[in-house]
């Protein structure tokens, strides 16, 4: 069985390990930042850039490449926004860090601070974790007391102050330019970009670097190691550790972290995750949170890849996908957010689209046509065949709905809600024809999933 | 135009606005402060943040409209939050909020004929791997099937008939 590497969560399971700053500073909290601020600031930027690290938010973007992108010259205030949204249905593991280890989270944002020279951030966290606010908002206390934040930290000129802000239940605020109009008090409705990247025009119309929680927890540890011993762990162009939140249909579902590409997608549901439920035989899987588009196992991925210097055909089950950016790209899905939704053999497809379907359409702002009527059909349509009323057409007519949305819209919510209709409807076309079959299976079975 | 908040909501919401280099962000931090001590958003509340806040009222209410957590009328005496979501339905969510419905005689979204609970049925709580999640007023219980679902209901009720 492919071994575990835990950096993020390398303390959060052990017994008596508490979210508190003592138990932090114990085990040799903040000693990362002590040596940082010593350091100058470009320095540390060049060490994320050497590191690899790509964002854990969702889009895998090359963390050093967004923090080059930022306007320094502007004369304006440089903001950073933490994305503690967690929103993507399917990922549970930000939560993890804010309720177990806060600290940490607080070190690698003042590392990411200083190193922008960044003086005030924004923790935006999700409504939903009401307790989560208030052991950041503890640990945030108990830093600055110990002067970790605030004004002039560890005998430095430096200061910073952290902010916590709470969101209300809307998962549009996960985007990170629709976050920023949310701690602006408004509608969280996403910006159109270009012009408003947030590297240029971002909170208050500054420039702003958005990361998630987990993405600000490597930079602690690439500012511990260095970023060239952290661009050796993983595999190349997808480096350091993830976390994997595995849900729905195994054994063991849970969080696990491994080295970027080191563990193959039938490891981790087969051997980590302890396979599928009794007597069942898994069907399919969302690899990258609910948005991410679906694999069905069965299916095979061919073609050509680069392995060192070389290019090497691949021929690949859903079992054999090494669990990384490039690879769940080149099988048409994406790692996401990291979340790893897994269905067996007793999961209707139909159903678990119309599930994901009301969720997408509960959820789009509503500002462009497209997503916001768009969802709406996708979703009264997966609705009414779950209902047991299907038409012969309506597999081609979700497809053309999804296929009119992707690509359309202001913000990447429009590809988000259209990739699960898509693969759904491409990969299962059998299960989206017939009305005999739908009306088979609604015809007295409870709707458990929709 | 007065609320009646408590003097450590108003402490709360006098640092709340220090936070921000513009006032108006402070909207979403006034309005959870105002509707954990008042137990809902009401138009009384949304002009009082409104001025306080310098913005015209409209600012306000298209949030209280927008974001879910938001609720303009009183809910139950006790918030019942289950998810819906994908993982927590392949886990049986669908089946426990039944059991609540059931056990307090209501529907998501309503107030129960004794006023105690409002059952919610909502999206994703980010704790997926230990589905089906249920979140009551600000506590998170994991793994709730029906079984736990009835023996929390059972508890709610008894806390209730204590209370009485
Ligand atoms: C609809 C939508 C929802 C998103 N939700 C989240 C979220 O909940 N958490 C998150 O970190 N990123 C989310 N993102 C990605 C953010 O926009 C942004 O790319 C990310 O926070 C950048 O951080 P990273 O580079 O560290 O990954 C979402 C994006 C979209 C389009
Ligand atoms: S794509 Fe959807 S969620 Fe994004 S801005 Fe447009 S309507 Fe809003
Ligand atoms: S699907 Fe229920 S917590 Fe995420």
């Amino acid at each position: 069985m492919p071994e575990q590497r835990r950096l993020i969560f390398q303390h959060i399971d052990e017994p008596g390990y508490g979210n508190d700053l003592a138990c932090y500073v114990r085990n040799g909290g903040y000693e990362v930042l002590r040596r940082a601020v010593q350091r100058k600031p470009e320095e540390l930027i060049d060490e994320v850039k050497k590191s690899g690290l790509r964002g854990r938010g969702g889009a895998g973007f090359p963390c050093g490449v967004k923090w080059g992108l930022v306007d320094r010259k502007s004369g304006k205030p440089i903001y950073l926004v933490v994305n503690a949204d967690e929103s993507e249905p399917g990922t549970f593991k930000d939560r993890h860090i804010i309720h177990k280890d806060p600290h940490q989270l607080i070190e690698g944002i003042m590392i990411t601070c200083f190193a922008n020279n960044v003086k005030q951030a924004y923790i935006y966290i999700r409504g939903e974790f009401p307790e989560g606010a208030r052991i950041l908002e503890r640990a945030i206390a108990e830093a600055r007391a110990a002067n970790f934040t605030g004004p002039g930290i560890l005998g430095t000129a430096y200061g910073c102050e952290i902010y916590v802000h709470r969101g209300a239940g809307a998962y549009i605020c996960g985007e990170e330019t629709g976050m920023i109009e949310s701690i602006e008090g408004k509608r969280p409705y996403p910006r159109i970009k270009p012009p408003y990247f947030p590297a240029v025009l971002g909170l208050y119309q500054c420039p702003t670097i958005v990361n998630n929680v987990e993405t600000l927890c490597h930079v602690k540890h690439i500012a511990d190691m260095g970023g060239e011993a952290y661009s050796k762990i993983g595999t190349p162009n997808n480096t350091g550790t993830r976390i994997l939140c595995v849900s729905g249909h195994v054994r063991k579902p849970g969080y696990y972290e491994f080295e970027v590409g080191k563990v193959t997608l039938g490891q981790l549901l087969n051997e980590v995750c302890g396979g599928p439920l009794p007597g069942r035989t898994l069907k399919a899987v969302i690899p990258g949170g609910s948005s991410a588009k679906v694999l069905r196992f069965g299916e095979r991925f061919k073609g050509k890849r680069k392995v060192g210097a070389e290019m090497v055909d691949y021929d690949w089950g859903v079992e054999d996908i090494p669990m990384d950016f490039d690879s769940l790209g080149m099988v048409g899905s994406m790692g996401g957010s990291g979340g790893v939704i897994v269905m067996d053999d007793s999961v209707s497809m139909v159903d678990a689209l119309a599930n994901i379907n009301a969720f997408y359409s509960h959820e789009s702002c509503g500002q462009c046509t497209p997503c916001r009527e768009g969802s709406r059909w996708m979703q009264r349509i997966t609705g009414r065949m779950v209902h047991g009323v299907a038409r012969a057409e309506d597999g081609a007519l979700l497809k053309s709905v999804a296929d009119q949305i992707a690509g359309r819209t202001i913000c990447a919510f429009g590809e988000a809600c259209a990739w699960p209709t898509q693969s759904f409807v491409l990969k299962f076309p059998e299960e989206f024809k017939s009305h005999e079959e739908a009306k088979k299976k609604a015809d007295g079975r409870a709707f458990e999933l929709a | 135009m007065s609320i009646n908040l408590k003097p450590e909501t108003l402490a709360r919401i006098d640092e709340a606005i220090t936070h921000y280099p513009v006032k108006r962000s402070a909207a979403l931090p006034l309005l959870h402060l105002v509707q954990e001590d008042l137990g809902h958003v009401s138009q009384e509340s949304m002009e009082w943040i409104a001025a306080k806040l310098e913005v015209p009222a409209i600012a306000i209410y298209e949030l209280v409209t927008f974001y879910p957590m938001f609720r303009q009328k009183p809910i139950g005496r006790r918030h019942i939050k289950v998810c819906r979501t994908l993982s927590c339905a392949l886990s049986g969510s669908y089946r426990t909020c039944k059991e609540f419905e059931k056990h307090f005689n209501t529907y998501p979204g309503e107030v129960s004929p004794d006023g105690e609970v409002t059952i919610e049925f909502v999206e994703c709580l980010a704790s997926c791997g230990s589905g089906p999640v249920v979140m009551i007023d600000e506590e998170l219980h994991e793994k709730v099937d029906q079984a736990r679902a009835c023996q929390l209901a059972v508890r709610i009720s008894a806390e209730a008939a204590a209370r009485k």
